[in-house]
């Protein structure tokens, strides 16, 4: 199969997964958001193509999806990692020593916050707060929590991510 | 598929069987299932009591769930042993086995297992004699622990719904909110308004239909009390839920829950559609004429839209942009009609003050601030989790008879209350009650419930820094005050972290903060510069420090640290030299390390991997570094501890 | 329709019951200064600068008055010693990112100083004139906002742009307060903030940038 005829192939399907996620909220405005949270739970990030996809079908301006698209802090308009690395950044895990640990995340993954490691194996960023400020500070993994993990656990957790 | 009931009676002899069968049970095993626990491997040691259970041929006679949070979250995994009351802390999936044939079978106490008090070392076999827990008043947190959040029958057992048939078969709408009003409830969710005048207004608004909403959306970094409430006992909100949609008129409920809480939407989502099974929600509930259902929507990570009238905007699938509530949004909310918002916990007070009555409410609490608050009380104390007590009951008693005090021995600084909303009150009011209008007065406010202890190694300059830095990156960015206003504090604040300040810095900041909380457009902005505000009112010689010393007296600015190794200390193991990530140590076997300044970037790696029985790696702030030893060999192959 | 009446500045004032504030001063003659307000569009309350002083009953309080309704004896200061000290921080605030046109004609009327904050020049003060005009009026919304807090910025949204852009001839740009849109000087700016690399954001400043844009497209 030519890389033309592969790429139309992923094209046509992301397009009806945008159909399908649309049709099961009723194609209703309203329901943007849980559109949106939707897509990228599925592709886990938002395609332009998508986004385009999406447009037509609630029949809204881009401008509407793109402003909220990028207001919400969950959505990625570029491409992620295959594992998702969160350091808790709350005021609770910040007093017990989160900038340390975001040293030891950014130290161990090689990218910065907000980063994408070249072979997609990793993305890592910093969250407000998870709400497990009792076990602070902590690295979340693929939403799994890890309380205060030590070098040697992290660099363990990673080595078992594909 | 459960039998829908139909009307009070039928829920009454439901409740009667439900509790007969529970009572048939003699032993009980409850793992704590909330968020954290999770985190501590609770599933894997629910799933163990059940293989051991099983294996041990006793499985008939015990009840095994899985509940919410315990509150005592430092110590998770809990497991409770009823009826004997017996508290295990820290269980590991290795003690189960241990714990069915001792415990349960043999009924012994494991005493590894017990809650030790870690100040006199005493050891507690009740939950209830732990200190932790012994202060606390816990009307509204209680049940978490006893109910599993995907069984409605737990619940029910527990006399839920009671308040929902009494005020749908006894109490008009408007008694509902006579009684709501004269209890007093105020808003947990931080603004501290009341509850029952909210839904007046809502009611007496001309427009139709009405909505109702609960505000889950916890965004404060540093709380947790409404995730724990909402994934531990989702009925309890569901309920008020009901009861704020009868009493207002509403047929349309909406639940927001951040993101960032997936167990809390998910349980939520299984409690909706068991209440509506069981006709809870739908139509003619429990054969009255009010019809109710309820829609959840999942924030998608904004601060902000714990503001109402943002809040609002996302369930319309809008950018969580708050609009001036010039015309409250009790009279023009969701697509511009009367909408009430309450916050979880307000909400899951509400079925206690309709079942034991608004006078029983209005003894608890304070003149102003009625009832309970819960508080997450975390960062620097010994006993972490949440914790419910009645308005009225000090800040010391919650940090030192609850939380246990400071751990290390070190010294109590401040706590910050009310998130990035909120202030620091430090130590001169440690005496001050739990009280709406008490912590306005010291330029702090109720907030959502974090309560963030701070010891002596905290940096305030540095803490007010975080609140703008995450202030900045929350504002919506629509109103200038706001936006351009913090982009300014959070500049000038990190100038003086980084040892730029300048004198005048600080009259700029308290100029500046005045005008961002008086012109901006929506509560983030209004109360933004409390971080700010506070910190320099009560720490005031920390500023003068940095400024005019280029000092952080705590050494956590890492603009005013440097690192240094003692040579004297320094045994050349080439920990730090391995681990800098910049090549800033000069090293090797034998010879003290070095740390070429030049090239650092105080990442603080080498502090942290020094091994302890050295200590070498010192920290410094305020002077010079001392110079390289001339001479590098090390001589002394042991040093002195 | 009903009327009521409310006290601006000492004036006894009556004033349409729909009206907003800032409608009511300017319909008597008393100016109010604002940077995102047109009489064409709702009402948006963002440059806050015209925040007005109410008291109803003993309660003193700030409001904007582009969004704030008449009430029946309110009593309005425009312009006293705190509502001067607010709009003089907020326009030295907007010089710190975008000190030409309006921005500098009022700061020189409430002379405030060009220096109190460190700049970072981003010619864009987010009024969303150019972008509430584009949806509101012209139903063609080729412009956007993206971000929040302070990485917010304006964008063209080529796809659209493209098609309704050429008939409109740069209404948007005649709205804007800053002075910088039609002007070519604001070319050198860095960009700022994250890249959303799927947008294609042209920054509103970038007339050549956008012109060029477009171009390629066609």
């Amino acid at each position: 199969m030519s890389r033309e005829v592969a790429m139309l192939g992923e094209q046509m399907a992301l397009q009806e997964k945008v159909e399908e996620i649309c049709a099961k909220y009723n194609r209703k405005e309203s329901l943007l958001i849980q559109i949106l949270l939707e897509i990228q739970d599925e592709l886990n990030w938002l395609p332009k193509e998508a986004l385009l996809r999406l447009s037509a079908q609630l029949q809204i301006p881009l401008k509407r999806i793109y402003e909220v698209a990028t207001f919400y802090k969950v959505f990625s308009l570029i491409l992620r990692g295959r594992n998702l690395v969160k350091v808790c950044t709350g005021t609770a895990c910040h007093v017990r020593k989160a900038p340390v640990m975001i040293s030891r995340v950014t130290q161990l993954l090689g990218i910065n916050p907000g980063e994408t490691s070249s072979d997609l194996r990793f993305t890592l960023e910093t969250v407000g707060c998870l709400g497990c400020c009792a076990l602070g500070p902590v690295v979340a993994i693929n939403d799994e929590y890890y309380s205060n993990p030590t070098t040697s656990k992290l660099e363990k957790l990673f080595n078992e991510c594909q | 598929m459960a039998k829908k009931i139909r009307s009070p009676e039928e829920l009454l002899q439901f409740r009667k069987k439900v509790v007969a069968f529970k009572e048939a049970v003699k032993t009980r095993i409850i793992v704590s299932g909330g968020t954290c626990c999770l985190a501590k491997g609770s599933k894997r040691i629910f799933e163990l009591f059940r293989e051991e259970l099983d294996r041990q041929n006793i499985a008939a006679g015990v009840e095994l769930k899985s509940s919410g949070c315990h509150s005592f979250c430092e110590n998770e995994v809990i497991v409770l042993i009823l009826p004997e009351e017996i508290c295990y802390m820290r269980v590991r999936a290795e003690d189960v086995k241990e714990i069915v044939s001792r415990t349960i079978i043999k009924k012994e106490i494991m005493e590894r297992l017990l809650y030790k008090d870690p100040l006199t070392g005493e050891q507690f076999i009740k939950e209830g004699e732990i200190p932790f827990y012994k202060h606390q008043s816990q009307i509204v947190f209680g049940n978490n622990r006893f109910i599993d959040p995907k069984n409605i029958e737990d619940y029910i057992a527990s006399g839920g719904y009671e308040a929902l048939v009494k005020a749908l078969q006894t109490m008009t709408p408007e008694e509902v909110i006579t009684e709501v009003k004269k209890a007093n409830i105020r808003g947990r969710g931080g603004g501290g308004f009341p509850a029952g005048s909210k839904w007046e207004t809502t009611r007496n608004a001309p427009n139709n239909p009405k909505y109702v909403v609960v505000n889950c959306d916890e965004g404060d970094p540093g709380a947790y009390m409404d995730r724990a409430l909402m994934e531990g006992n989702p009925h309890s909100v569901l309920e008020g839920l009901i009861i704020s949609g009868y009493a207002i008129g509403a047929q349309e409920g909406f639940i927001y829950i951040r993101q960032e809480y997936p167990l809390a939407t998910e349980n939520t989502l299984h409690a909706i559609n068991q209440a509506r099974e069981y006709g809870f929600l739908g139509e003619n509930i429990l054969g009255s004429t009010f019809n109710f259902d309820v829609e959840v929507h999942r924030g998608a990570g904004a601060f902000v839209t714990g503001e109402s009238s943002a809040l609002m905007s996302a369930i319309e699938g809008r950018v969580g942009q708050p609009r001036p509530k010039y015309i409250r949004t009790a009279v023009s909310g969701i697509w511009g009609k009367p909408s009430n918002l309450n916050n979880v916990e307000t909400l899951a007070n509400v079925p206690l003050v309709i079942n034991k009555g608004a006078d029983w409410y209005s003894s608890i609490g304070t003149e102003n601030s009625k009832g309970t608050k819960i508080f997450s009380l975390v960062g620097n104390v010994n006993n972490t989790g949440l914790v419910e007590v009645p308005m009225g009951t000090t800040i010391r008693e919650i940090v030192y008879d609850i939380g246990g005090g400071i751990p290390g021995g070190r010294q109590f600084k401040a706590v910050q209350i009310g998130g990035p909303s909120g202030g620091c009150i430090p130590s001169q009011f440690l005496d001050m009650p739990i009280d709406y209008d008490e912590f306005t007065k010291v330029g702090a406010m109720m907030g959502s419930g974090g309560m963030i202890v701070m010891d002596e190694d905290t940096c305030m300059v540095d803490v007010a820094r975080y609140f703008l830095d995450f202030l900045s990156d929350e504002s919506c960015g629509k109103c200038v005050p706001c936006r351009e206003g913090i982009r300014q504090l959070h500049k000038i604040l990190m100038k003086i972290v980084r040892g730029d300040g300048e004198e005048g810095d600080i009259a700029l900041l308290e100029d500046l903060s005045e005008v961002i909380s008086a012109a901006s457009l929506c509560a983030l902005g209004q109360t933004a510069a409390n971080p700010v505000l506070t910190a320099i009112k009560y720490f005031r010689e920390e500023f003068l420090a940095h400024i005019n010393e280029k000092r952080c007296p705590t050494k956590v600015c890492q603009g005013l640290v440097s690192y240094f190794i003692q040579p004297d200390r320094c045994q050349g193991c080439t920990a730090c030299l391995k681990n800098c990530p910049s090549g800033a140590i000069d090293g090797g076997k034998g010879l003290i390390h070095v740390i070429i300044q030049e090239k650092c970037v105080k990442c603080g790696i080498c502090f942290e991997v020094c091994p302890d029985r050295y200590r070498a790696v010192e920290k410094l702030s305020g002077g010079p570094v001392p110079p390289v030893p001339a001479d590098r060999e090390i001589t002394r192959r042991r040093v002195e501890r | 329709m009903k009327k009521v009446s409310l006290t601006i500045d000492g004036k006894e004032i009556s004033a349409s019951e729909h009206a907003t504030l800032l409608q009511a001063a300017r319909d008597a003659g008393i100016q109010i200064p604002t940077l995102c307000h047109d009489d064409r569009l709702a009402p948006y309350g963002s440059c806050r600068l015209c925040s007005v002083e109410i008291t109803s009953g003993k309660k003193a309080k700030i409001v904007a008055s582009c969004v704030y309704p008449v009430e029946n004896g309110l009593v309005v200061e425009t312009m006293s010693p705190r509502i001067v000290k607010i709009r003089r921080v907020i326009l030295e605030l907007l010089q710190a990112s975008s000190p030409k046109g309006r921005v500098e004609e009022l700061s020189k009327v409430y002379g405030t100083s060009t220096d109190k904050f460190e700049k970072e020049l981003t010619f864009c003060i987010l009024c969303g004139l150019c972008v509430r005009y584009c949806s509101e009026v012209k139903k063609a919304h080729a412009l956007g906002f993206i971000g929040r807090g302070i990485e917010k910025q304006v964008v063209f949204f080529p796809e659209i742009a493209l098609k309704s852009c050429p008939g409109c001839e740069g209404e948007c740009f005649s709205l804007c307060p800053t002075g910088i849109l039609p002007n070519k000087f604001a070319q050198s700016v860095p960009s700022f903030g994250k890249v959303q690399p799927t947008v294609f954001p042209v920054r509103l400043w970038d007339e050549d940038n956008f012109l060029n844009l477009t171009r390629n497209i066609t």
